[in-house]
């Protein structure tokens, strides 16, 4: 398709590289360097599938954010979907967290075990397993960030249409700007600026990223998944630090509107409010979650079967919840491709295709000789 | 699970549910989240549903620009 290719040109790329190095040594010679955090998982599988981090000028890091929602899941909400299953329930669910280790084990284990797991691609599946078996109740593993938040909850809004009374969902909704907040608050982490991701933008609209740029004087600048949209995205960040500015720039107009996607947050409004969420990684953040208003609270599993979400017990060994945060690299936790590998993944970032550790795994794991 | 691809919607159906063409595929996908779908629309397409249109002009503006940038740089670039 034309904008996808064209997006793919590496005539044009190529000057854009000589750009990134001038931008780069201007900032130094302020004396100036750029951690740039790419929040999105889908853009950290991006820079290294196109080897954009090598790339870059000495002084420019790119550094991987919170932006995995299978990655940020808290190992209790695993169990809590194992206790279900183990009840008879059937879950059904993205394929990817078939693989994220609870506490004890993993979906994938206890299907086969012979418990009842189903992969759907959509959340619409849910909802025909649900029609098709009305003698059993089917729990869909309700997790994502904003964009995938509207295309879940609308099972919701199906069921009632429906009268589908046998669905409901196990709500761990994320919500991306509180995350950043999260990230910015704390003093061990140095991020300078946000690339910020696509397709959670285009629901959310880039004014919410205001303050970052207004208080805390990050410039954040929203790009697409293709390589120039990436390497123009670094320049415009770039620009703005050797310029000494901090604005929120959109440069995934093609997509990105300037109030975001209205009708997918009036479908979260009606039937989501805010909730404190647990974070791998990131703990529990006040308002970073969505779960279900208490109209609908037959549609929430963890109410309608009482089986409460704890915090789990991690992966010992794992440092998913430093490199959620940006803090350490994948090459740096000794169990990278040596015990934990996307066969065999020892903490959920090596699980999900789009986790910073199976990004790396994939892409850069020569960078580590 | 975050995959979203545009896709090239060749119907839509009575009851809101579309089909979109990806690389030759048909695909159902939901068009309930995007405002006033239409034929022959790109869309973006995030677990069956579409979550956004994928405008051709402001991908064709973006696109200038890039080319109009990367040409001044290349000139001017020491
Ligand atoms: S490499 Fe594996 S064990 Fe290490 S942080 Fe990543 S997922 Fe956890």
């Amino acid at each position: 398709m034309k904008y996808v290719d064209s997006f793919r040109d590496p005539a044009i790329a190529a000057p854009l590289c000589d750009r990134l190095k001038t931008r780069g040594a201007a900032l130094a010679a302020r004396g100036g360097r750029a951690r740039i955090m790419e929040v999105c998982g889908s853009h950290t599988m991006a820079v290294g599938r196109h080897g954009i981090r090598q790339l870059l000028p000495e002084n420019v890091t790119l550094i991987s954010g919170p932006g995995c929602p299978v990655c940020v899941t808290a190992p209790g909400y695993i169990d809590a979907a194992i206790a279900l299953a183990r009840r008879g329930v059937t879950i059904a669910t993205f394929g990817d967290m078939l693989h994220v280790p609870g506490s004890e084990g993993t979906l994938g284990e206890c299907r086969s075990g012979g418990a009842s797991v189903e992969v759907c691609y959509s959340p619409r599946s849910a909802r025909d397993l649900a029609l098709a078996r009305p003698d059993r109740e089917v729990v869909f593993l309700a997790i994502g960030f904003e964009t995938t938040i509207a295309p879940v909850v609308s099972l919701v809004d199906l069921a009632l249409r429906e009268h589908i009374g046998n669905l409901s969902l196990l709500t761990a909704f994320k919500l991306v700007p509180p995350a950043l907040r999260a990230v910015l608050d704390d003093p061990e982490i140095q991020v300078d600026a946000f690339l910020c991701p696509a397709h959670v933008s285009a629901i959310i609209g880039p004014r919410t990223y205001e303050p970052f740029a207004r208080d805390f004087r990050k410039p954040c600048v929203i790009a697409g998944f293709e390589p120039l949209d990436i390497l123009f995205g670094l320049c415009a960040i770039l620009d703005q630090m050797v310029e000494g500015r901090a604005s929120v720039e959109n440069l995934y107009e093609r997509v990105v509107h300037e109030d975001g996607n209205p009708i997918a947050r009036a479908l979260m409004d009606r039937y989501l409010r805010p909730v404190a969420a647990r974070w791998r990684g990131l703990g529990q953040l006040p308002d970073s979650g969505l779960m279900l208003r208490d109209e609908f609270v037959r549609y929430d599993a963890e109410k309608r079967f009482d089986v409460p979400v704890g915090p789990g017990r991690e992966s010992p060994g794992c440092l998913c919840g430093e490199v959620i945060k940006g803090k350490r690299s994948p090459l740096e936790c000794p169990l990278f491709a040596q015990r934990c590998t996307p066969t065999d993944p020892v903490g959920p970032c090596m699980v999900s295709s789009e986790g910073t550790c199976s990004a790396y795994y994939k892409y850069e794991r020569r960078m580590r000789a | 699970m975050c995959l979203a691809v545009p896709m090239r919607i060749q119907e839509i159906r009575p009851d809101g549910m579309g089909i979109g063409e990806l690389a030759g595929t048909r695909h159902e996908v939901d068009l309930s989240l995007v405002k006033a779908p239409g034929v022959g629309d790109y869309v973006i397409v995030h677990a069956g549903y579409a979550i956004e249109k994928l405008d051709e002009n402001e991908a064709g503006e973006r696109l200038a620009l890039f080319k109009e940038l990367a040409d001044s740089w290349q000139v001017h670039s020491p």
